[in-house]
């Protein structure tokens, strides 16, 4: 019999392998048929997930913590059975600012352009007009990547800068205003600040940390558990999705798909450049190749590490100013379902890490890990400033900050 | 009360001003533009903001409720719990209220069931509004196809309709499915492909 999940997404690239599940028939296959409910706000993804007008959610992974916290609302334990993908997002500045402090048509190198950055935030807080940057949205990984590399780059966030929630298809407009200097945003939207001329990339956020985790697959709980096995079907759609995503061969196809109105309704080339990981620096640019600027299939990107979640807990902890409280690390760390992942795939030949948790930043090369079966080698998840982050310490990783 | 309705769409924004209007000794403002929202909230000081599930700017509100020290009282989404069925109700209606901290049940549940009518009324009315211009569009596909069938085949415009309906009939499909389809093999084959 042919179950139904309906899903919820926020027009960005990165909504693409449950699209491609779809369109491709591989959820079909699986006996699944799916139903999209396209919004244009996180709240108003969050609300329908919460109040059942959809199944299951694309949703920002810090959100899906915050949620599961009872951060802004009351709580609501949600859980992610289901990475959707890694890294995709840039870090676009004004003309202005990136004329300053970058040297346009180049991706820079954080350290130096941290640096940089660094003493124009002083000379603007002196004046009296501090830098401001954009967001997406304050449990969002943008919010969490921008703020780790300022901060790294001696920079504190909220208190030399300022970092303001922007609705992604007005962040170019943003910027035209004068209302920020910059931000931190998916794609197409980086792409269409280039294209207007008013903006100019200057980081990929996977500079920032190699293997970021991303937007996540999110259900209710109880409703995991109650369409345990739909979400498993899902699972393994979305699996042989990525496969067809990461393909060359596919990529015009896919992008016009997702170009349509009712998924993502932008230009598809700018959507081909994304999922090809080739970016338009500045509006007069050659486009430059950055491998993995989006991750979404190989090396298992879509398990949900339990130290991925446990990883957003801490800098939830440190941006919220909240106390390190063990009994909310614990609930933070069980929404990343690996068990259910692991269920999905068993038999399929997929590679399943025989771990469910990994020290993240600590592989500056390619490493075999241990694989429940076949051979498994993970690359550099590295982060910018070096740091690693163990799980079985959070909280002398939290101390470290501070 | 002062409640703030911020709305992209204006005729959606003054139906549901007409009908909070009824709530005594309420102060209604209603926001139809981005720009400049957060400081026209700031001036307003509102008890309550309703703002709509389509609009791309609720994001940028939460956030402002979260940690704008502007407003003297914090607000919050109105999810007090034993009213869990009138958000249910509202997000089905497509609107979602935000209200100052203190602000008592009762007086936020009648607003909020007055804003729920008010959003089903104008989806209604939009509903209403497509399906008139569908069958408008319908009735053109009829006429275009009958215009087609007189001409190539030489028939009245009775027959023409009784051709179309037969047809219709014989595959159980809709005369207005018939009519498009011979609209489309008439535009692709073009004038001189009549049918044989």
């Amino acid at each position: 019999m042919t179950e139904e999940l309906t899903i919820g997404f926020l027009p960005l690239v990165d909504a693409c392998l449950p699209i491609l599940a779809h369109e491709h028939g591989f959820a079909e296959e699986e006996g699944l048929a799916l139903r999209f409910q396209r919004d244009v706000s996180w709240a108003s993804v969050l609300d329908r997930l919460l109040y059942g007008h959809t199944d299951a959610a694309h949703l920002i992974a810090p959100l899906a913590i915050a949620t599961t916290l009872g951060r802004g609302r009351p709580a609501q334990p949600l859980a992610t059975p289901f990475v959707l993908g890694l890294n995709g997002n840039a870090v676009t500045f004004s003309t202005e600012l990136a004329g300053k402090v970058a040297e346009p048509g180049r991706l820079a190198d954080p350290v130096a352009l941290g640096g940089a950055l660094a003493e124009e935030a002083q000379a603007r807080k002196r004046v009296g007009r501090p830098l401001r940057f954009g967001v997406v949205h304050r449990y969002s990984s943008h919010n969490y990547m921008l703020r780790y590399w300022l901060a790294a780059s001696g920079i504190r966030p909220d208190e030399d800068v300022e970092i303001v929630t922007v609705a992604p298809p007005f962040v170019a407009d943003a910027m035209a205003a004068g209302e920020i200097d910059g931000a931190c945003v998916g794609e197409p939207w980086n792409s269409t600040a280039v294209s207007r001329g008013v903006g100019v990339i200057v980081l990929a956020t996977a500079q920032i940390w190699r293997r970021g985790v991303e937007k996540v697959l999110a259900f209710r709980a109880p409703v995991l558990e109650a369409r345990r096995e739909a979400a498993e079907k899902l699972i393994r759609a979305m699996r042989k999705a990525g496969e067809h995503f990461i393909d060359p061969g596919n990529w015009d196809t896919n992008a016009a798909i997702l170009a349509r109105p009712e998924y993502i309704g932008a230009d598809p080339a700018l959507i081909l450049a994304a999922i090809s990981d080739r970016l338009i620096l500045t509006g007069d640019s050659a486009p430059v190749h950055y491998p993995d600027f989006m991750f979404q299939h190989r090396e298992a990107a879509n398990f949900p590490w339990v130290s991925q979640a446990e990883w957003l807990y801490t800098q939830l902890v440190r941006w919220d100013r909240l106390p390190f409280l063990p009994a909310d690390a614990e609930a933070a760390a069980r929404v990343f379902r690996p068990d259910v992942y692991r269920s999905a795939l068993a038999g399929t030949g997929d590679l399943l890490p025989g771990a469910s948790s990994k020290v993240e930043g600590s592989l500056a090369q390619l490493t075999a890990v241990t694989a429940q079966q076949g051979a498994m080698v993970l690359s550099a998840n590295t982060f910018f400033d070096g740091r690693s982050f163990d799980p079985d310490d959070l909280q002398g990783y939290i101390a470290s900050f501070a | 009360m002062r409640i703030a309705v911020i709305d992209e769409s204006a005729s959606r924004a003054s139906i549901i001003e007409e009908g909070l209007s009824e709530m005594p000794e309420s102060e209604i403002f209603v926001l139809t533009q981005r720009h400049g929202l957060l400081a026209q909230l700031d001036a307003i000081g509102p008890d309550i903001v309703l703002i709509d599930l389509g609009n791309p700017s609720r994001d940028v509100l939460e956030e402002y409720f979260a940690v704008s020290r502007a407003l003297s009282r914090p607000i919050a989404m109105f999810v007090d719990e034993s009213d869990d069925d009138a958000i249910a109700a509202s997000i089905d209606a497509g609107v979602s209220a935000y209200v100052v901290d203190g602000l008592a049940a009762n007086r936020i549940r009648p607003l909020l069931d007055l804003a729920i009518k008010r959003f089903n009324a104008f989806a209604r009315l939009q509903a209403d509004l497509a399906e008139a211009k569908g069958k408008l569009a319908e009735r053109e596909a009829v006429d275009r196809a009958k215009r087609i069938l007189m001409q190539s085949k030489g028939v009245t415009e009775p027959e023409a309709y009784g051709e179309l309906r037969r047809k219709a009939m014989s595959t159980n499909r809709r005369i207005a499915e018939i009519a498009e389809a011979v609209v489309t093999a008439h535009e692709l084959l073009g004038p001189t492909g009549e049918a044989k």
